[in-house]
């Protein structure tokens, strides 16, 4: 009895604290949201919970004046060159390193793992010179080169997880049958890792799309600058425009938000296999 | 299979296993190895790009002896460990809270497993923005929210003082990575076998005795692979502060990446921004090994698959 009451009322706890952790969670897009669509003048004279009068002006003023489309599209070129190549080139690795037992697998393993752990800074400099060496400073290469430092760890790791997780029927039974191992992989594994590839794939572009300190290291104006680095030296004439800033980081958020949403099983599947032993 | 051949077998997997690795192993030595090697040769220069001129002389360690005594770099570490220590403390035991309730199975668990992604998903970049409008002294909502609630009696201009600056830039970093802590722990979670619970409940324990005798010593790799991850990432941080004050006010949460970075890129003092660089690469380096050899951490994963 007492127990029963008790399960109800820590449930009743339970949903006030999520109803609150949610709110929480979600005010500040809100917030950016409602801002992004609320006259200048209004926003700064008072901020209010509760829009009274919504514009696009901050929206239009991104594309009209700003050509905010031009980081979008160089955002997309480095980031989907950067995942095609990592997530081609990574899957082959993978399966090797899952899959097959030859010496040094642990060893390579490990430095892929302490690889991405790397800080990025520590390489900005030799990565600069060899970048203004070959006059790939404030160009598609000299981002997509940069950024396979990180995105390549990162997709064989993935990718491996992935990988071990695949039942062995199906390609032992292939294998039985007289099928090479490189006919297995191409004709039973890739298929059945599909999913997986296209969550690493998704995981490796949200990564390359959020990246600033390589694309703000090895860019030097607006002609090759990406989306976070277009909105983290935003500037206005007068004062900081806010309006256009959040409109701006609506913008950048949709892609990676959307992507969230709709593999969110497949994307938590993959950053907890990655990371915790299950 | 084991009938045929065994060892030309095993040798063919070999050069097969070799053979699919090293693209990617060449690509990862060439553009991550080499460069780190590079940053240590360069780190033993005194490399002006602003004074090609004066070439790039040889210097040993001296790069290193004037960090010994360069206040701006101690400063930029303790800011690197204030931000670090505050900030995963936070997250990690939120992130525990948010876990232990997402673990009870109820309905609406997908809308929360969603809002929990997003945070997660979205540029720190815009992270930084959105905190940084909200702690804004004229447009900012928390001024306002602080003085509807009689708490504050004048707005508070946040950014311009290092202990009130530091506020927006740790509660960003924990809006955006506790809900990540939560899933990496909820993982955890339900990898433990239920029957202990059951087993407990029946000789009487109560929540809080599986709390500390089940739950917490079974989470325990969890916990430290969370540790690990959060600790390494936050002793890096650049673009949180970058956006969100520029170090500022003056350098006064300025954390060593963003240092190393104004050497080398505003600066374009090369061999000193590298051993800067170095020392990073050195801290991070030495804190996973703690965390691995001292604390026992399996971050391969390698002892719980074949």
């Amino acid at each position: 009895m007492s127990r029963a009451r008790h399960g109800a009322g820590g449930r009743w706890v339970r949903g006030v604290l999520f109803a609150l952790a949610l709110v929480l969670l979600a005010f500040p897009f809100y917030w950016a949201l409602v801002a992004s669509l609320t006259p200048e003048a209004t926003l700064f004279r008072q901020p209010s919970l509760w829009p009274r009068e919504l514009i696009l002006d901050h929206y239009r003023a991104l594309f009209a004046t700003r050509n905010f489309w031009l980081p979008i599209r160089n955002s997309l070129v480095v980031a989907g060159t950067t995942t095609v190549f990592c997530v081609a080139v990574g899957a082959l690795a993978a399966y090797a390193l899952a899959r097959l037992t030859f010496r040094g697998k642990t060893a390579i393993l490990s430095l892929i793992l302490a690889v991405t752990m790397f800080p990025q800074i520590s390489i900005v400099s030799p990565l600069y010179l060899v970048l203004r060496a070959l006059h790939l400073i404030d160009t598609y290469p000299g981002l997509v080169l940069p950024y396979l430092t990180f995105a390549m760890p990162l997709t064989v790791w993935l990718l491996v997880g992935f990988f071990r997780h695949l039942p062995r029927d199906l390609e032992e039974a292939a294998f039985v049958d007289g099928a090479s191992r490189w006919e297995t992989f191409v004709r039973v594994t890739l298929p059945l890792a599909a999913p997986g590839l296209a969550t690493t794939a998704i995981l490796t572009f949200i990564y390359c799309w959020n990246e600033l300190l390589f694309a703000l290291s090895f860019t030097l104006g607006p002609e090759r600058q990406t989306v976070p680095v277009a909105i983290a030296l935003f500037r206005g004439q007068y004062q900081v425009p806010w309006g256009e800033i959040l409109a701006a980081s609506v913008v950048a958020t949709l892609p990676v938000a959307v992507m969230a949403l709709v593999f969110q099983r497949r994307i938590v599947q993959g950053l907890t296999a990655g990371a915790v032993k299950g | 299979m084991k009938r045929t051949a065994p060892a030309s077998l095993e040798r063919g997997e070999a050069r097969l296993g070799w053979g699919l690795v090293i693209p990617a192993l060449a690509v990862i030595l060439l553009i991550a190895l080499f460069p780190l090697a590079w940053t240590l040769w360069e780190s033993l220069h005194q490399h002006d790009l602003r004074m090609p001129w004066l070439g790039r002389p040889f210097v040993g360690l001296r790069n290193y002896a004037a960090i010994l005594h360069d206040q701006r770099f101690w400063h930029a570490l303790a800011h690197t460990a204030f931000f670090t220590a505050a900030s995963v403390t936070l997250e990690l035991v939120l992130g525990l809270f948010l876990a232990l309730a997402l673990d009870r199975t109820f309905r609406g668990r997908g809308v929360v497993r969603a809002a929990v992604l997003i945070p997660w998903a979205i540029p720190t970049v815009v992270a930084a923005l959105l905190w940084r409008f909200m702690f804004d002294s004229q447009a900012g909502i928390a001024n306002a929210v602080l003085m509807d609630a009689g708490l504050l009696h004048h707005p508070i201009v946040w950014l311009v003082r290092a202990t009130t600056a530091w506020v927006p830039v740790i509660l960003a970093d924990v809006w955006k990575t506790t809900p990540f802590v939560a899933l990496l722990l909820l993982a955890g979670l339900q990898t433990i076998d239920r029957s202990l619970y059951e087993a407990a409940a029946t000789d009487g324990a109560g929540g809080w005795w599986q709390l500390w005798h089940i739950t917490l010593p079974l989470l325990r790799p969890a916990i430290l692979v969370v540790l690990i991850f959060r600790t390494l990432d936050a002793f890096r941080v650049f673009d949180l502060i970058y956006v969100l004050t520029s170090g500022g006010p003056g350098t006064s949460t300025e954390p060593i990446a963003l240092y190393a970075f104004n050497a080398l890129l505003q600066n374009l003092e090369f061999g000193y921004g590298s051993a800067l660089s170095v020392v990073i690469f050195l801290v991070t380096f030495g804190l996973a090994l703690l965390y691995i050899k001292g604390l026992g951490a399996d971050v391969t994963g390698s002892g719980a698959r074949r």
